[in-house]
Formats: C-alpha cells, structure tokens, sequence
C-alpha cells in the first residue's frame, strides 16, 4: 500500500517536474528521418513524442533508406532510428567509418528476412516449413517463365540476400524472379492470397504483412557465419549458403554532432528498446485496423510512462 | 508506299522511287544480318575463342562510375568559388527557395506560426477551404469566362469533398514556387540563347541532356547540394521543368514577325526595350505554352519528387501503395489528375485572353475593375474571422468527406478472383510470340556489330555527320561496361513503342475523324498522362506479376498519348484540297485512308513515334520498381545505395539512347519531307 502510494507520488511529482525537465540542451529541432515501412514510421513516432515530452523539439523529415546517410554525415538530418543489420549493415558500416555518424545501439527489435509461404500452403504441400518438403512440391510453384522449376519471388536486387545461391547449393528446383520494390513483392502476394494460389517468396519482418497474412518462414538449416564463409559447413560440403539468412540487430544511428549539441536526447535513444511482438502487434493496429500512426504511438507513450521516464533521466 | 507506285508520273514520285527500291536493301539485309549475328553470336564467340565479342572486357573499361563519384566527392566537399565552398553556394541558393516555399506552405496548410515545435504558437490561420475555392473560381471568371469559374470551383470542391484538401494544398505550394522559378529561368535563358549566338549552341546538347536524363540519376548529387527537405525536391523539379520553356521561348522569339521587330528598331528602341516592349509581349502566347508544359512537368515530377522529402499528393499515393491501400493510391493520384486539368485549363486559357476581354476588364471605377480582388479579399476575412468560432467554415469537415478507396480495392480483387487466368493467358501468348523473341534477338547482338550497325544506321538516314555522332555515343555506352544493360534498354523500349504505336495511331486517326470521338479520347489520354504511374503500377503487377510484362504495360500507357496525338494532328493539318481531290477520283473511304491519309501523315507519325520513344525512355527508372534488368534498374539501385557515379553513368547512357533516337527520326522525317514536296 505505501509502496504503491510512493510510486505514485513520485510518478505525480515527476509528471509536475515535467515542465521543469523542459530545459534541454538545446531548442534546435532534432530532424528524425521516416521512412517507407509502418514500422519505422512507429518507432521514430515514438521515440520523437518521448523526446517532445522531454522538452526537445522534433522535426519528421521523409529520406531515403540509404540516401539519408549522405544526410546524417552533413549534419542536415539527425536521427535515423532503424537501420536493418539485414539491408543496411553495409551503408552504416561506411557511415559510422566516417566518423560524422555514429550508433546509438540496438532498439531491441529483431530483423527476420527469410523464404516466407501463405499457411493455405500447408494443405498443397504437407511437411512445409521444412524445405526439403517444399522442394519436393516445387512443381506446384511453377509458372510459364520458370517452367520446370518452381517460381521464387525474391526482394530487389540491392536487397542482396544470396538466394541464387542458396538455390544451388542446397538443390533447390527454383529459380528467383526479382522484384524491383518491396511495394511490387507484396502487390504479388496479395494478388496471390486472394485467389489462393501457390507462391513462396522474400518476407521481411517486424512488417505488416506478417500480421495480415497467415503464413509461416520456410525452415532452412539455420544460420552460422561459417555456412557463408566455409564451404564445408552444412548439408553440402561443396558450397557456402546451404542455410538460412542471418537475423539481426535493428540499430538506430545519427549523426555525430547530437551527442554534443543534444546530450541528453541522445542518451535516451541509445536507451530506446522495444520488442518484435510489441512492435508486430502496433504495426497491426495501424496496417489491418487503419489506425493513424501518430494515435499508436500516442498510446504507447502513454501506458509505458515509467518506461521511458527512465530513458530521459 | 501503294500511293506511291499509283503516279509514277510526276518527279517527286520518281525520285523517291530510287530511294525506296535501296531501302528495301539496305534495311532488309541488316536485319537478317543482324539476326543472324545475334543469333549465332555465341558460336562465333566459341570458333574464335574471343569472349570479348560478347562481353566487353571489364580491363578496357575506363572507369567512367569512380572517377565521376570522385569528382562528385571533391565538388561537395572542396571545391571554391572565389574562396567561398561550392556547398557553401548551393545551401544558400537552397535558402533563397526556401523561404518563398515556406511562407506559401503557412498561407496554404499551416498558418503563420511563430517559435518552434512545441513552443509554436499560431497566430494566423491558413486560408481556409472556401476562400481558397472562392479564389480560384474568381481568377477562372477573370481569365475566361463563368464556365472556367464552375470548372476551377468544382475542381478544387472535388480536392475537398474527396479529403485531399491539405495535401493537395501542399502540392499546390509547391508548385506555385517551381513553375515561376523554372518558367522565369526558361524564359531568361532563353532570352539568352536568342540574342547569344554561341550560348544557344552551348545550350542545346545540355537541353537534351536535361530532358533525356533520369531524374532519379542526379537526385543523389541534389541531395548532398541543396540538403535534405522539400527544397531538393523543388531544385530537381525545376531541372526536370526547365527545359521545354527554353526551347518554347526561342522559338516564340524567332516566330516574331520581322516587320514588328523592324517597327520597334524605327521608333528607336533600345535593345533592352526591343526584348521585354516588343518581342516578349508580341510573343507572349506562344510563351504561355511554355508555361503550361511547365505546369504539366511539375506536377509530372510530385511522386519522384516525393520521394526525397516534398509532402503532400505524391507522398500520399507513395505510401498508400508501398501498404498496397489501392483505394487510398487512386484517390490521391485522381486528386493530382483533377490539380493538373485545373491549372492546365487556367493557364491555356490564359494564354488565350482576347484583346476584347483584357478591355472590357479595364472599364468601369475603381470598384468595378476591381471587384474580383476586392471580393476575394471580403471572403479570406470573413471566413477567416468566423472560422475562429466555426471550424467547418477554416477546414472542411472529416464527417463529410467521401471515400471511395473500398470500392478500388473490390475493383482489383474481383478482377483478380475472377479473371486472373484469362489475363495470364494472354499475357503468356504475347510473352511467347513477341516479348521473348524480340528480346532474344536485341540481347543477342554483341556490341562490335551493334556499334558497326547503328554507325551504318546514320549513315544512311543523315550522313557522315550523323554517323559520327551515333558512332560517338554508341561507343561511349560500349565503354561504360552496359551494353548489355543498354540492349535490354532497347528490347523493352522497342516492344513498348511498338505496342504504344499499334494502339495509339490508330486511336489518333479515331479522334481526328469527329470532334465526340476527339473529346473522349482526349480526355482518356489526358488522364493517362497525369494521373501518376505509380498508381496502376501496382494493380498491373498483381494482374500479371512482376516481370517485363508488367513493365511493359506500365511503358505502353504512359507513352501511348503522342502516338495519339501526332496522328490526330496529322490526319486535321492534311489540306482539304487533296482529300476533295481524293474524292473526285473515286477513292472509297478506306482508299483515302491508305493511299492518301496515311502516307500524307507518315513524317507527323515520325515525330509522333520520337516522343513516344522519349515517354518511353522516361518511364523506365519507374518500372525498374517492378523488377526489370535495363539501365532504369541501374539507375535505380545506384539511387538506392547513393552511387553517384553509376547513376550519371547509367543515366547518361539512357540520355544516349534517347538521344540517338531522337537524332535518327528526325533526319528521316526530313528526308522524307523533302521527299515528298512538303519540305
């Protein structure tokens, strides 16, 4: 009971300091980058609001994925809250080299990027997720351009991922179409849930699409760096990639002058964390239910107080 | 060709007789030869043990993609002018751009706010909706007449009432800056040109290149000059917008009749009064279509330029696509349409003021000249003052907006249950018999005997002069390392144009033949154009999937309206003297068509196909989104992974094609003219 009223107290006296708090480092608006994904739009929703609610000033700026690095290094944008170890270790390994950006760590969310199938699936080609069983039904994937081998929708191009690869070394009857966007990968599978038809392809996640299609990632050996590196490793011992893809850390990054000119906004967002459910189940709130992304974030804000009241101490 | 063998009699014909019996020839042979080339490449390759006929040799290459990104690299970080750093320069041009931009932004969609972020405060309210509207419909009655007023009035009710209205306020903003800017610039530019002998020569070749370059090459190179944010979009706007008001305002000035020039030189103008007091008001229509193609351009480029930090329209389709939300995609790109009939129909009428009108205007007390402004004035107070106290008055109401996206959205999905296999069946009998074969043959061609044909090429159709420069160009793309990607380039734009042409010609010959024909497809083309690609693109690739298919019909309806139009042109501009000729000897209605239309219309069809070619061209860094492998993916993976030199180096060699293109069809239309008597 007192326990339960002291943290109250404290909690009213923290909300009553609050306008106190709001002598920051500096008034200059902090720049956040958006991007094209809910879930990041989510993130940087949030962490931008927590940062508000500590009386810094933010500014939403729409950039590229990887153009806005040449933005961060020049100082024009500030913070970028999710670069996928999957898609953009590279760029940030050669922006943080540099020295104009730096990382403000892991947010605690984990990338997954792997073959992805629909679950009405399961029935046409009982054994998935295994993929040896789906190989053994890789006639039902098939279309006029692949024929005889099965269709296999991978990311774009730049997405790198190794599934020629990967297709090869475990003998897999598919051959990979590339999509040139992500918006054109989920037209497909869209087209292809509706009418129920076969298709397997690149499925990324914390994502929509997770939420709003049922269906599972195809169960390949899992990932070591050695099944990259070491021929010898796996199933085949002639060739590399016999596995699944890495997963990795989401990092947020920016740039090298916010530690100096925004201490304090910085630490917080090396403090950030958030979990792939959480995340999963906001980015359905606003993918499957319509709601707005600012009213998710809001929410969150507003349940996880002592969580974040932690971040900007 | 049947009308040219009917009258041997008169020269012309005979002499366009001996061109024609070579042509058969020349063209004839270099395809089969061609063929034979592509298709046996692989075997020659193998007898001679030379891979480098197939591949060009990665050693030869000079490197073009580094030594542009270094230069890139010095240029934005070292480089001076007279002491200052060029980056320097360009964040303060960014700041002239930007504070117009601004101020408009706050008149149109914010509001006049003074401190920053949370600490703002409003002070002024935007202009709210029914001023807005109200102003739009005077300015309609003031151009034209009270018809323009009903259609601005009910175009813009329509950006309100379908629940665009903020983010059209926003792309309207933005257009409101980049059309003076490049409008004002083409016009100074131009004005240039037409009095600087050697500038106009300097000119020309970075026009081309101006409007031939994908957008997408040079955003990269943009951003790191002018900064993240909407003043990179509106630079890459103005770039793209520019050029056609150059070439407008030359060739208006050159259009000015001599004996004006003349009155002006007799009494005593000054050079400078000779240009801005005679020469730029008399050729003042003719510039206000340059100003509508600038009109036109811009809003062409709000998807793109959304995609490097402009709000409004485009970021809406933008990213209710990338959440495949169709419904939301086609209600913001039918709110783009709607803005684009809007101002495009302003501004030609504009263009089209009478003398009579302009007087009746100016009669009247001060009162009555003026009761437009003063009314639009009376309206922005009022409804600015009670719109303080009622709000659907400053912004209308959520509850009323309409939406459509379900319906949309139901569209595509019943289609797609419905009638997918029909559609994949079709699309697998064009992919067989045309796409794949024409494919096979252009990817086949090794670049030796590529860059020999294409030199014979020009030859053949402009001589010497030509030749070299097609020669040049050709082996620059070779040098770069991207013939392959280049022929792919050629497969796809080909097959498009050609479909484009089947599809088009002769819908322009439907629309030439009565004006409720002409309306409607007028109209339909209309809408094809502005409404943003990226809107059908996604319901296209669910139909068919991605793949070249997709791309192709994404190419196809996007450069179909030229075809369109160059032969409607054609068919009305054909004098009525030779059609009643026609008649009088007895030609049926299909005769007149194919012995005496078409042939007559054949060098309009010429520049007809050219700009659908450039259409053509232009659309590809569009469809490397649905995963194509030509140079518009190259440019494109160079954008995303910020390479700035294999962007230019990509972009530069699509500019080359089109270039090439251009030049080819150009000579031919002339020749044949010349041909012809019509010259």
């Amino acid at each position: 009971m007192t326990c339960k009223k002291l943290v109250a107290a404290s909690l009213l006296a923290m909300t009553v300091a609050a306008p106190a708090m709001a002598e920051v480092e500096s008034l200059e608006p902090i720049r956040m980058t958006l991007h094209d994904w809910t879930g990041q739009l989510l993130t940087t929703h949030i962490m931008g609001g927590i940062l508000e609610e500590a009386g810094y000033n933010v500014e939403y700026v729409q950039a590229d994925y990887i153009a806005q690095f040449a933005g961060l290094e020049s100082g024009d944008l500030h913070v970028a809250m999710e670069i996928w170890a999957t898609t953009g270790q590279e760029a940030m390994d050669a922006a943080i080299a540099t020295g104009n950006v730096v990382s403000f760590g892991p947010t605690g969310m984990q990338a997954i990027e792997d073959w992805w199938y629909p679950s009405y699936m399961e029935e046409q080609c009982p054994g998935l997720p295994d993929w040896q069983a789906l190989n053994d039904c890789a006639q039902l994937f098939s279309t006029a351009e692949t024929a005889p081998f099965g269709r296999y929708l991978g990311g774009p191009v730049t997405w790198g991922g190794f599934d020629e690869e990967r297709i090869e070394a475990l003998g897999l009857d598919f051959e990979v179409v590339h999509a040139g966007t992500d918006a054109a990968l989920f037209a497909e599978l869209e087209s292809a849930y509706q009418r129920q038809a076969p298709i397997v392809l690149w499925i990324y996640t914390p994502h929509w699409a997770t939420s709003r299609y049922d269906g599972s990632f195809v169960e390949f050996p899992a990932y070591e760096p050695a099944c990259y590196e070491d021929p010898s490793w796996g199933v085949n011992p002639d060739m590399a990639y016999d596995c699944g893809k890495p997963r990795g850390d989401i990092t947020a990054v920016g740039w090298a002058g916010v530690p100096e000119q925004w201490p304090g906004a910085a630490a917080a967002i090396e403090a950030f964390t958030i979990s792939n459910d959480d995340m999963s189940e906001m980015v359905g709130l606003v993918d499957l239910n319509g709601e707005a992304v600012e009213d998710v974030a809001a929410r969150w804000i507003a349940d996880h107080e002592d969580t974040w009241r932690a971040w900007i101490q | 060709m049947s009308v040219l063998d009917q009258d041997l009699k008169t020269p012309i014909r005979l002499r366009s007789l001996t061109w024609l019996r070579a042509p058969w020839l020349f063209w004839g042979g270099l395809l089969i030869l061609t063929w034979a080339v592509s298709h046996y490449a692989f075997d020659i390759y193998r007898a001679l043990d030379a891979r480098w006929i197939i591949r060009f040799p990665a050693t030869w290459q000079p490197d073009f993609e580094s030594r542009i990104t270094a230069f890139m690299d010095w240029l934005l970080h070292d480089a001076q002018l007279f002491g200052i750093l060029f980056r320097d320069v360009t964040r303060a041009i960014s700041a002239v751009i930007e504070a117009p931009y601004d101020l408009v932004v706050d008149v149109l969609v914010t509001g006049l706010q003074q401190g920053i972020g949370q600490q703002a405060v409003q002070i002024l309210p935007p202009l709210s909706w029914v001023a807005v509207i109200f102003t739009v419909t005077a300015v309609g009655h003031y151009t034209k007449s009270w018809s323009m007023a009903v259609l601005m009035g009910l175009c813009f009710t329509y950006l309100a009432v379908f629940g665009q209205w903020e983010s059209a306020m926003l792309t309207l903003a933005s257009v409101l800056i980049a059309v003076p800017i490049a409008a004002g610039g083409g016009l100074l530019l131009g004005v240039l040109a037409f009095r600087v002998r050697w500038v106009d020569r300097a000119m020309r070749p970075i026009l081309d290149l101006m409007q031939t370059v994908p957008v997408f090459a040079y955003l990269v190179p943009i951003l790191f000059m002018f900064g993240f944010g909407p003043v990179s979009a509106l630079v890459a706007t103005i770039i793209y917008a520019m050029p056609p008001m150059i070439r407008v305002t030359i060739v208006a000035l050159r259009g000015v009749p001599e004996e004006l020039a003349e009155l002006g030189r007799m009494v005593g103008c000054t050079r400078r009064q000779q240009m801005w007091k005679v020469l730029v008001p008399s050729a003042k229509p003719m510039l206000m279509v340059g100003v509508n193609q600038v009109i036109m351009l811009t809003l062409n480029m709000v998807i793109i330029a959304s995609m490097i930090g402009a709000g409004g329209l485009g970021y809406d389709v933008l990213t209710a696509l990338r959440r495949l939300d169709i419904g939301g995609g086609v209600e913001a790109g039918l709110a783009i349409v709607v803005l684009a009939i809007a101002l495009d129909r302003l501004s030609q009428a504009y263009a089209g003021r009478t003398v009579t009108q302009k007087a009746a205007q100016s009669q009247g007390g001060f009162a009555m000249r003026h009761r437009w402004s003063l009314s639009i004035i009376a309206v922005i107070l009022v409804t600015g003052l009670i719109g303080a106290a009622a709000s659907w008055l400053q912004t209308y109401p959520d509850a009323l907006v309409i939406n459509t996206g379900q319906i949309w959205e139901n569209a595509i999905g019943y289609i797609n249950v419905n009638y997918f296999d029909t559609l994949d069946a079709a699309k697998t009998f064009l992919l067989t018999w045309f796409l794949l074969p024409v494919r096979q043959f252009f990817v086949g061609i090794p670049w030796p005997w590529g860059l020999m044909a294409m030199t014979l090429i020009g030859l053949r159709v402009g001589g010497w002069k030509l030749s070299l420069l097609v020669f040049v160009l050709t082996g620059l793309i070779v040098l770069s390392g991207l013939w392959d990607k280049a022929m792919m380039t050629v497969y796809l734009c080909g097959a498009s144009v050609v479909i484009a042409s089947a599809i088009g010609i002769p819908l322009g010959l439907l629309a030439a033949s009565n004006p409720v024909s002409n309306r409607i497809v007028g109209a339909f083309i209309d809408t094809l154009q502005t409404l943003p690609s990226f809107v059908y693109l996604i319901p296209v690739v669910m139909l068919f999937r991605v793949g070249d298919f997709s791309a192709m019909i994404a190419i196809v309806a996007y450069a179909l309206a030229p075809a369109v139009r160059y032969a409607a042109h054609g068919i009305r501009s054909i004098d009525p003297q030779i059609i009643e000729a026609g008649i009088v000897s007895g030609c049926t209605r299909g005769q007149l068509m194919r012995r005496i239309k078409l042939p007559m219309i054949l060098p309009e069809l010429l520049l007809g196909l050219n700009q659908t070619i450039m259409l053509a061209l232009s659309m590809l860094v569009i469809t490397a989104l649905v995963g194509t492998r030509d140079l518009g993916q190259e440019v494109y993976i160079a954008l995303t992974r910020a390479n700035t030199g294999q962007g230019i180096v990509a972009g530069l060699s699509v500019a080359f094609i089109a270039i090439i293109a251009d030049r080819l069809l150009e000579a031919a239309a002339k020749r044949m003219r010349k041909q012809m008597g019509m010259a």
